[in-house]
């Protein structure tokens, strides 16, 4: 089907999206055809498994990469174990906690939730609902004190100066405003 | 001036102490977690003589040092002297750990490679290497695939552990061994450890 | 000879910054218009050092001057032309230097565009720039001379980092930098009207266009540097939340609470003291991010120079500058009055709620960003924050954002009835969420973030297009060019804006579930079949460039037996640094990029090659041109300039009077 080639740009989203799902099975299954290029992996079911961990796990000697990006030699030994863990049946918490016990959390891109993170995790949330404590309180005094203020707040009063000075033309600046 | 609007220089003020401390740390500097904890065991060929194994419990009741090296390895060599220095004081007995000596070396494409293959020319070069530069270890061992860095959460070369009497590992050292980092910290701990036992 | 000329400008610079940091604030605080009006030749004068200084440090490049330290180690005589220029800004001295340019070309900016403003404001203004300049001008002079000498010269330089030998590294600093320093008009406007104590609506529209271009440069930076590693780190990924990356963001999260602030503050006089803190911040997080990127105290893959003595110098600045204005806001900010009235239901609302949780987000990234510093400063440990937080946390703060953004402009200003209101778009969101569990259910990837992505994109687009409806039918009986000529620029730049986010969450949610890859090893004719596509390969050729040696592959790519593109990835090893390089072939299409890395050779004729299939990932900028478009619409409103004329006249009264 040709996906790119849809006219109607509308309609074309709505297939494409519908079709983007049917071509995914992975198309490597015959390795007796010697047209068809063999895969890296001989397994590319475990190898996405591997790399998607990898994704989390950070390399000790690059920068910061995780050693699924990194081609440093550490990287790709770790990314070795990862591998052969998973194919000897491992789960991935089990790789996890493996290299958790040897290079510390430092490894895990996804900091575990404990005392010394408390903050982090608890952080935004904490940061959310002060936030919109804070919000709400503003907006409820707001409310009683241009209330008990009268109709005319500082700016409009300024405003209203300016106009009987006759420095400004009346107010057309807000399109926007059509209240 | 009310209390509420000094809330963000107040927590910018803090920041920029953190900033500021956070100057003097090094951030490539991973702790281990296995301090306090079993040293990993291991069982590897001994240079010396790559038909007899050595296992970790060979060491028991000792307080002595696992130190990671390559001839790869160009930190190494400004660490060594000291090493050696050490040995003919005979302050510990320290062990070396031979990390990927061969496939470690990026000038070496070791892809391919049979694993006797690579295991003889190790022996080769490691050994020359301490012929050139003295040997300062009661023996080394082979970790040709360095898998058992990966035991001890070897990052980098060289690292340096201090593993007591109960094979625990107690102390581990980043990076070259300066004369500084060896009084200061590396012979307290020694001390330290065999007060207590 | 031009080095020491580049030196000599810059010191000029500094001396022309101290005297726009001085004189006019001091006349200014005694209304002697004579003094104020040393400020704008005095910032003009400045750009020119800089720009004279800038070009003879280009030239160094250009030449391959290597007696010139920074050449030598950014350059080498064999790189293309495009790259030494650029080379120039590759670096820490010579990324400060286009910092500093920047700082300069807005001042110069401000100095042409500000005639109708009081000229005692504008003097303040310039001063607060001038006081900027001056920091970052004796940085660079004093601890990051770009024009050092390396005596004796080398023969040949080291080249600059092949990694940013790109086209995508062309104009991505200069986009980004013009962002990040573009904040500085808005917050020199924020201080100087603190000086002043005059924070009114007409402070407020002063300040929107400059905030919206800096927001427009910043968003533009942002993009093309995610373009940039998209293709040239050679496996598809756009966004790391690396650090560095996030010093970008949280600016640019804050610039965008600023803009929508600003809005409220000049409608409505309400808010005042919070956007004043939203234009401290958002400048302030933007010199944090210089810090964090110079200062090496935060690992980050993309700190290409780094120094932590540097580090202290730069963390004097950013305490002066960022110190005092806290202190002045302190000490101000409690006189500000509250500004008109608005009903808990109003449009004021929905853009406060908004502010709000943009900068909770800010917030957050600038808390996961830290804590690991936080806690290695204090002793517990070393840990590593990643994508994995970021992508915990930020979900769910962004989605309340996505559907405030779409259900307020639904509102009026200052009161609506919310029943009225959630009628209107109630059949958009019911439509929303079904179309989000109906599509996720076609593509069968039915897991709550897809779902969720494609809801709030439907949401997006279905209000986008009611709100379009709705105000053309707004004018019963009109032709349709009156109404359309009736919408004022500023709505569209919303609207625009506002739909590139539902385009930008379509291309983040759809490659995020339906990406797929494969490596294989591949040899002259062999094929291999990735998500319908079939990629044959046709052999590896030389094809050395200046200053590198690369391997370059021929790919078809095939689709049912009808041709799509030859693709021709590479695998570089540039020489001067011996450091390889993969650089990506992708055919980008409407709806889907196929993008094809070359990876080793592991035996002869035998490579290593990663293919990846990649939906709707174009959309993904293609959002960001349509936000960034959005804000050049904004920017271009003719009520700014309407109103600067009558501005303009106000101020020319107050100045007789």
């Amino acid at each position: 089907m040709p996906v790119e080639r849809f006219p109607k740009a509308l309609r074309a989203l709505a297939l494409a999206a519908l079709l983007g799902a049917t071509p995914l099975a992975m198309a490597q299954q015959s390795v007796a055809d010697p047209g068809l290029a063999p895969t890296v992996a001989p397994d590319p079911q475990l190898e996405s498994d591997v790399m998607e961990l990898s994704h989390k796990l950070r390399c000790l000697v690059c920068q910061n990469q995780s050693i699924a990006e990194s081609n440093a030699p550490l990287a790709v030994d770790l990314r070795n174990q990862v591998r052969e863990q998973l194919a000897s049946g491992r789960s991935k918490d089990d790789v996890v906690d493996y290299l958790v016990a040897r290079y510390g959390d430092f490894v895990l891109y996804e900091p575990p939730f404990k005392a010394t993170t408390l903050l982090l995790w608890g952080g935004p949330v904490l940061l959310l609902v002060g936030g919109a404590g804070w919000l709400a309180y503003r907006l409820r005094r707001r409310a009683s004190e241009v209330a008990a203020a009268g109709h005319l707040s500082e700016a409009e009063r300024q405003r209203a100066r300016e106009l009987l000075a006759g420095a400004a033309q009346p107010s057309s600046e807000s399109p926007e405003s059509r209240s | 001036m009310k209390a509420k609007f000094l809330v963000p220089l107040i927590l910018f003020i803090g920041l920029a102490g953190f900033l500021a401390f956070g100057l003097t740390l090094n951030p490539r500097e991973v702790p281990s977690p296995l301090i306090d904890k079993p040293a990993p065991n291991f069982s590897l060929a001994r240079l010396d003589d790559p038909a007899r194994p050595f296992a970790l419990e060979e060491m028991k009741g000792q307080v002595w040092l696992l130190n990671v090296w390559a001839s790869w390895c160009v930190a190494c060599r400004q660490e060594h002297p000291l090493l050696v220095q050490m040995a003919r004081q005979k302050i510990v007995p320290v062990v070396g750990l031979n990390y990927k000596e061969v496939r470690g070396d990026g000038a070496i494409n070791a892809r391919g490679m049979a694993l006797e293959a690579e295991t003889a020319m190790a022996i080769e070069r490691a050994r020359r290497w301490l012929t050139d530069h003295g040997d300062p270890y009661v023996l080394s061992v082979l970790d040709i695939d360095g898998r058992v860095g990966i035991d001890f959460g070897v990052y980098g070369v060289p690292e340096t552990f201090l593993i007591d009497t109960e094979g625990r590992i107690r102390y581990k050292h980043i990076g070259p061994i300066t004369p500084e980092s060896l009084k200061q910290v590396i012979l307290p701990k020694i001390e330290e450890i065999r007060r207590a036992g | 000879m031009i080095p020491e000329l580049g030196h000599f400008a810059l010191v000029l610079a500094l001396v022309l910054a101290v005297v726009q940091a001085v004189v006019p604030m001091v006349g200014a605080s005694r209304n002697r218009f004579a003094l104020m009006a040393v400020g704008r030749p005095a910032a003009q004068g400045q750009f020119f050092f800089i720009l004279v200084s800038y070009v003879c440090l280009t030239w160094a490049f250009i030449q391959s001057d290597f007696s010139v330290q920074l050449a030598a180690s950014n350059s080498h005589s064999a790189t293309p032309l495009m790259y030494k220029i650029t080379g120039v800004w590759g670096n820490h001295e010579g990324s400060l230097l286009l910092w500093a340019m920047s700082l300069s070309l807005w001042t110069v900016a401000v100095t042409v565009f500000s005639r109708h403003l009081p000229e005692a404001f504008v003097a303040r203004v310039l001063g607060v720039l001038g006081w900027v300049s001056v920091g970052f001008l004796s940085f660079l002079l004093v601890t990051s001379n770009p024009f050092d000498r390396l005596l004796p010269a080398v023969g040949e330089g080291r080249d600059l980092n092949p990694l940013l030998q790109d086209p995508g590294m062309i104009i991505h600093p200069p986009l980004l930098y013009m962002g990040y320093v573009g904040f500085s008009v808005a917050f020199a406007f924020a201080i100087a009207a603190l000086l002043t104590g005059r924070l009114d609506a007409a402070w407020a529209r002063w300040s929107r266009p400059w905030t919206t271009v800096a927001w427009v440069f910043l968003t533009a930076g942002i993009a093309v540097g995610s373009g940039w590693a998209y293709y040239e780190l050679g496996w598809g990924g756009w966004w790391f939340w690396d650090p560095v990356e996030n010093a970008s963001f949280m600016p640019w999260l804050l610039g965008t609470a600023l803009m929508h602030s600003l809005a409220v503050t000049e409608k409505r006089g309400a808010f005042r003291s919070w956007t004043v803190l939203l234009a401290i911040s958002a400048f302030s997080l933007s010199l944090l991010g210089t810090f964090i990127v110079r200062s090496g105290v935060i690992t980050s893959v993309h700190a290409f120079a780094t120094d932590p003595k540097r580090g202290l110098f730069i963390l004097a600045l950013l305490v002066i500058v960022i110190g005092v204005s806290l202190l002045l806001y302190a000490w101000r900010a409690p006189k500000l009055g509250g500004g008109g009235s608005f009903s808990l239901v109003s449009r004021e609302t929905s853009l406060l709620g908004n502010n709000v949780l943009l900068s909770v987000a800010s917030a957050s990234v600038l808390l996961g960003t830290m804590y690991p510093l936080f806690l290695d400063a204090l002793g517990m440990g070393k840990i590593s924050v990643g994508p994995p937080y970021f992508e915990a946390v930020f979900i769910p703060l962004m989605t309340p954002v996505v559907v405030l953004m779409m259900f307020g402009p639904f509102l009026r200003w200052k009161d609506d009835d919310l029943t009225a209101a959630v009628r209107k778009v109630a059949p958009a969101f019911v439509a929303s969420v079904l179309i989000g569990l109906g599509t996720a259910y076609a593509v069968d990837h039915v897991t709550w973030r897809t779902v969720l992505g494609l809801a709030l994109a439907a949401w997006v687009v279905l209000a986008s297009l009611q709100l379009l409806a709705g105000r053309i039918t707004e004018r019963a009986g009109a032709s349709m060019g009156t109404r359309l000529r009736s919408i004022t620029a500023s709505w569209w730049g919303m609207w625009l804006a506002h739909l590139g986010v539902g385009v930008f969450i379509i291309g983040v949610t759809l490659v995020g579930s339906l990406d797929a890859s494969l490596d294989v090893k591949m040899q002259d004719g062999q094929r291999a079949e990735l998500a319908g596509y079939t990629f044959t390969f046709r052999g590896v050729q030389d094809a050395d460039g200046p200053n590198y040696d690369a391997a370059r592959a021929t790919i078809d790519v095939t689709r049912d037996d009808r041709a799509i593109a030859t693709l021709t990835p590479e695998k570089r090893m540039y020489l001067a640094q011996g450091m390889p390089m993969t650089e990506a072939s992708i055919d980008i299409g409407p709806f889907r990029d196929v993008y094809v890395s070359l990876g080793e050779q592991i035996e002869d004729g035998t490579w290593i090659v990663s293919l990846y299939y990649k939906p709707f990932i174009s959309w993904i900028w293609l959002g960001c041109t349509l936000m960034g478009l959005g804000g050049v619409f904004a920017a271009a409103d003719r009520r700014y300039r309407r109103l600067a004329a009558r501005d303009a006249t106000v101020a020319a009264n107050q100045r007789v009077a």
